[in-house]
């Protein structure tokens, strides 16, 4: 592919971005407190008195959240930090109960790692390896309401210390493609491992975007940071929308200011946070209520078995040996919920029909759900049911025409194919009897037509094929039908 | 280094406390007393030593993920100079 | 039958066992002492009906056979110890009006050995003080006075002033006290009666106000040796809540009380003969050298190099951590507001902290804000980490050579309110002794060991390993058995 520039009236501009991205661990309580980290409660309602920084309360860490970061890192193929601590990022403000930020600056519990995105799904020579800076775990803060009083603002404090992976990427993307790729990749990644649900309608993920602009290969500009953007198409456009606003600002002669930005998807624009940037400064330093975290190698070692196969991997095994082509090896695994109901499929239908069960899964079962509106977590068809309609079908039980009834009838009453097959008679049928019978009805009831034929008339040949399947209501065995046709018409 | 009123100012607004004039005036001296008097840990040496982490030897212990708590809002907000409807209410932040 | 307020603990908790005198009768004596020693301001709070609750109690349990370690004492808690339904306000305006739906660690553990509670300590505000002169609600008066016949008004030393106070005034038989850099042992020895610091971890943190959390801890504050052990046994233990409490058993520490210190070697570091020190302080530690060898113990002069850094060590690191811990006072969900006419939340949280807070404290907020803030954090925060690790190894090298530390407590008397409080540095010297041993964690108890001419008590120290608390508590036994120290506060209150 060829690389992406702005074009400026002075010349080309590279465009550099790295991502910060903030995932909420998948856990049940909180990370300092026994608080529940359920999404969507009622205000102040998982509150402990430790979240709400009641004097005297102190912060005891979640085993389970220090075990989803070590597992995402190694995930990742990260450095794992067996001897991390935890930090105080101090700053006032209303969503921050203890004016400090639980974080990790001076050891974070992962190192530097690696994603690998594919910019075109068909096409591994389009692989990129983005760095990974760190992922530390910290806390995220309460939620300010603006909207709801005068004179007030309103502060629940739920979300107040759940655990968050702050997952800190190098600046190695170049372009709003990239960035996209990437999110997305991670954000595989991230639902393969279990550790955070990937929900960004819900801010389960979100970005925080940092871009400069330079000459192509030139030394590095000036960057700054657009922060919690929810959704990859808003991370593409803050990136192209901000790149642009600093090519327009350096041809202008100006200079780009380090600050803080932020997206604003109405305007499709970034506007800048100045105002809350007055004299921040964060004092970190180790938090004297907490010891270092120490991880041991029975711990890394449980860590590590607890993986399960990665998309990546997962894509490679589909084309190499279930010999899936590459776009649907590449369909199959983006998802681990679509990997996870084909391979459910595939346990019943035997590896051998891999290629069939995925050309149904990426057409007939994607289209279905598509028309119904449907995700694969709610799909009306069980992975059993599909490996009993391909086995109906692969056994002549079922033509194509009938596979796509039954299945049809499948999405309508969830019903199991073969009960379809019985209760409604749909089984295609090879009786030469009864399919004579229907062709003699049929040439008798067209003299004329099989005048025409015999006169000549080719292409009148399907006509009565249409008929006799017809007259068969669907069921005949399509090759036995041309065959009995063709000696009758003789 | 020494600390003047500028400085005394930036320190009070990182720490959010409001100082007039005067109290910059009488901090200011002050807490040069102060520094000035630590400088004197310049002077040792701590080449190649380890910062203190935990002063009495102790390993950190943590926590099972269950939820043991929260479901307490009145003891929460019991305490607050201003809640309405289950929030703490503070001056609208404009962001 | 003699006062009831002349008791200490173990007194009474044997004479409640033994029926001499009821649990209720004690805690009405007791709390009537209260009452008339309003004139020391030693209480910021009085609960007379939750020692009585608590009487009532330990009378029935005695009845019913099943009396608990402390039934039918009553006790003051200091005021940095979170009490469920009672203001707590860590003697400051900004927790003006708080009430905690929860109870310290520590305050549970002794209610549940059976004591009761009679009020609240008054204290320097957040902890941060020598002298309790940094109080909200005004300093604590020493019951003592000196021999001159001048009544000026002396400290009770700090911050648990309230507490040294009200056991020096027999207003309570035993306190709770807390100790970041000479908190529990400097007013003890100001106002001639026993304080222990036990090693870091001992106590849970959990319900304690923080001042700075790597230094903080509780421990007892009573007449005597014993009592301190007795009192220390139930406040000790080991807390999930808190990261930092040492997971290990309570030891029977009153159980094991031994006095016999023979073949004990007790380290006499030359670095603490410093300049300027009155020949008192002197002599009094002189007195405790011979006392300890009379006893049979070995005397060993120690070095312990780094001592001479441990005060400004400790005022980076306490102000550093105090900074942090006191963000959370911004007049959101607790204690005071002040929210100017249509200000801002910046305007509020400012206006409410200046207001909020004394002098005091916002001179170590804004010590601590600057030596963690950028540029300066390695210089200041993480080099004095560093001293802080060669102190606490001095004191490793040092256990090789003895097995305690003796030391005076403070670097004088008890001295007159007003008399420092000019001078931060000044005032900061008086915790010059107590100071190392908290960098390090170790247990350190102070003992009264005489009068100086002015007829006020003195202090000595002993600092032990970490986790001997008995080591300490045995040698502080012999110490006080030689001593002989009887004197007693003349009431003029
Ligand atoms: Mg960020
Ligand atoms: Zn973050």
């Amino acid at each position: 592919m060829t690389d992406y520039r702005i074009h400026g009236a002075t010349g080309e501009w590279e465009v550099v971005i790295g991502l910060e991205v903030h995932a909420q661990v998948t856990s049940n309580a909180k990370l300092f407190s026994g608080a529940s980290a359920e999404f969507g409660a009622e205000p102040n309602s998982q509150v402990s008195l430790v979240d709400a920084a009641m004097p005297g309360m102190l912060p005891v860490p979640n085993a389970e959240c220090i075990r989803q970061a070590v597992r995402t890192g190694m995930a990742l193929e990260a450095q794992i930090n067996p001897w991390s601590r935890f930090d105080r990022k101090n700053y006032f403000y209303a969503d921050l109960p203890q004016g400090y930020q639980i974080s990790q600056l001076y050891h974070p519990i992962v190192g530097e790692g690696e994603i690998e995105i594919l910019l075109d799904d068909k096409d591994d020579s389009t692989a990129k390896r983005i760095g990974v800076e760190r992922i530390h775990l910290e806390q995220d803060a309460g939620k300010l309401m603006h909207d709801q009083h005068p004179s007030f603002s309103y502060v629940d404090l739920n979300r107040s210390g759940v655990a968050l992976m702050e997952i800190v990427s190098k600046p190695d993307m170049r372009s709003p493609e990239e960035a996209g790729a990437y999110i997305r990749k991670l954000r595989a990644i991230l639902r393969y491992v279990g550790s955070c649900d990937g929900n960004m309608e819900q801010g389960s993920m979100r970005a925080d975007v940092n871009v400069s602009v330079r000459r192509p290969g030139g030394a590095l500009g000036t960057r700054t940071e657009t922060k919690n953007v929810n959704s990859v198409r808003f991370i593409m456009a803050a990136i192209e929308h901000e790149a642009n606003r600093q090519v327009d600002v350096l041809e202008g002669g100006g200079s780009i200011v380090q600050e803080t930005r932020l997206w604003d998807p109405d305007k499709a624009e970034t506007r800048s946070l100045r105002s809350k940037e007055e004299a921040h400064d964060y004092r970190y330093f180790p938090d004297p209520d907490l010891l270092p975290v120490e991880l041991s190698d029975d711990f890394l070692r449980d860590c590590r078995a607890s993986l399960p196969e990665l998309p990546d991997a997962k894509r490679r095994r589909y084309e190499q040996s279930l010999g899936l082509s590459p776009y649907n090896a590449s369909v199959l695994t983006a998802d681990v919920t679509t990997a996870r109901w084909f391979e459910a499929l595939l346990d019943k239908l035997g590896e051998a029909h891999a290629q069939r069960a995925g050309n149904w899964v990426t057409s007939e079962l994607f289209g279905a759900l598509n028309r119904l509106g449907k995700t694969i977590e709610d799909s009306p068809v069980a992975p059993a049911q599909a490996a009993e309609l391909l086995r109906l079908t692969a056994e002549g039980t079922l033509s194509g025409t009938l596979a796509k009834q039954v299945f049809e009838i499948m999405l309508e009453t969830g019903e199991d194919p073969a009960r379809i097959v019985e209760e409604r008679g749909l089984r295609q049928t090879s009786d030469t009897g009864a399919i004579d019978a229907a062709i003699a009805e049929v040439l008798a009831a067209n003299p004329d037509k099989v005048a025409e034929y015999r006169g000549g008339k080719d292409k009148l040949f399907g006509f009565f094929v249409g008929q006799v399947m017809k007259a068969m209501q669907g069921r005949a065995n399509p090759g036995v039908v041309n065959d009995l046709l063709r000696k009758a018409l003789g | 280094m020494s600390v003047d009123a500028a400085t005394v100012r930036h320190i009070a607004k990182l720490a959010r406390i409001a100082v007039s004039d005067a109290e910059v005036e009488a901090l200011a001296p002050e807490l040069n007393n102060i520094l000035g008097w630590v400088e004197q840990l310049q002077e040792v040496d701590v080449e190649g030593v380890e910062p203190m982490t935990a002063v009495i030897p102790n390993t950190l212990r943590l926590r099972d993920d269950v939820v043991t708590d929260g479901g307490k809002r009145d003891d929460v907000l019991a305490n607050a100079p201003a809640a309405e409807h289950g929030f703490f209410a503070v001056p609208k932040v404009i962001e | 039958m003699t006062d009831l307020t002349d008791l200490g603990i173990a007194a009474i908790r044997d004479g409640v066992r033994d029926g001499a005198f009821s649990a209720r009768e004690v805690a009405a004596a007791f709390g009537e002492a209260v009452e008339k020693g309003r004139a020391l301001n030693a209480f910021t709070v009085e609960t007379p009906e939750h020692a009585l609750a608590a009487a009532d109690v330990a009378d029935s349990a005695r009845a019913s056979g099943d009396l608990k370690p402390l039934s039918g004492v009553p006790l003051g808690i200091k005021d940095l110890f979170a009490t469920e339904g009672v203001a707590t306000t860590a003697g400051s305006r900004i927790l003006e009006g708080f009430e905690p739906r929860y109870e310290s660690t520590v305050g549970a553990n002794l209610f549940a050995a059976g004591a009761g509670m009679l009020g609240k300590l008054n204290m320097d505000e957040f902890a941060m003080g020598s002298s309790n002169e940094t109080s909200a609600w005004g300093p604590v008066l020493s019951p003592w006075r000196r021999n001159d016949g001048g009544n000026a008004a002396l400290t009770p030393g700090g911050s648990s002033g309230g507490s040294a106070a009200a056991v020096a005034a027999r207003l309570a038989p035993g306190v709770t006290g807390t100790d970041t850099g000479g908190s529990i042992r400097q007013p003890a020895a100001f106002v001639g009666i026993t304080g222990i610091k036990p090693t870091y971890g001992r106590c849970s943190r959990w319900g304690i106000v923080a001042f700075a959390s790597s230094l903080d801890q509780a421990g007892p504050m009573a007449r005597d040796v014993r009592d301190c052990a007795i009192l220390l046994e139930a406040m000790a233990g080991f807390d999930p809540k808190d990261s930092t409490s040492l997971d290990l058993p309570v030891p029977n520490w009153e159980a094991a009380l031994n006095s016999d210190v023979r073949g004990k070697r007790i380290g006499i570091p030359k670095e603490y003969r410093i300049e300027g020190v009155p020949a008192e302080i002197d002599q009094v530690w002189e007195r405790g050298i011979e006392l300890m060898r009379d006893a049979g113990a070995e005397i060993v002069e120690v070095s312990l190099p780094h001592t001479k850094y441990a005060l400004p060590t400790y005022y980076i690191i306490a102000p550093a951590e105090a900074s942090s811990n006191l963000a959370r006072y911004d007049g959101v969900r607790y204690g005071r507001r002040v929210a100017p006419e249509n200000g801002n939340l910046t305007d509020m949280y400012e206006a409410t902290r200046s207001e909020g807070f004394g002098a005091e404290v916002k001179r170590r907020i804004m010590i601590g804000t600057y030596v963690l803030s950028a540029g300066f954090y390695d210089a200041y925060f993480n080099r004095a980490q560093k001293v802080r690790a060669l102190i606490a190894r001095d004191f490793e090298r040092v256990w090789a050579e003895c097995d305690l530390i003796l030391t005076p407590t403070a670097p004088s008397a008890a001295f007159a309110l007003g008399e420092k409080s000019a001078d931060p540095i000044a005032m900061y010297l008086n915790d010059v002794f107590a100071v190392p041993a908290s960098l390090a964690g170790l247990p350190a108890i102070s003992v009264p060991a005489g009068l100086n001419d002015e007829g006020l008590p003195l202090g000595l120290q002993l600092v032990g390993r970490a986790l001997d608390e008995q080591g300490v508590l045995n040698a502080a036994l012999a110490l006080e058995e030689r001593a002989g120290f009887t004197a007693r506060a003349e009431a003029w209150w």
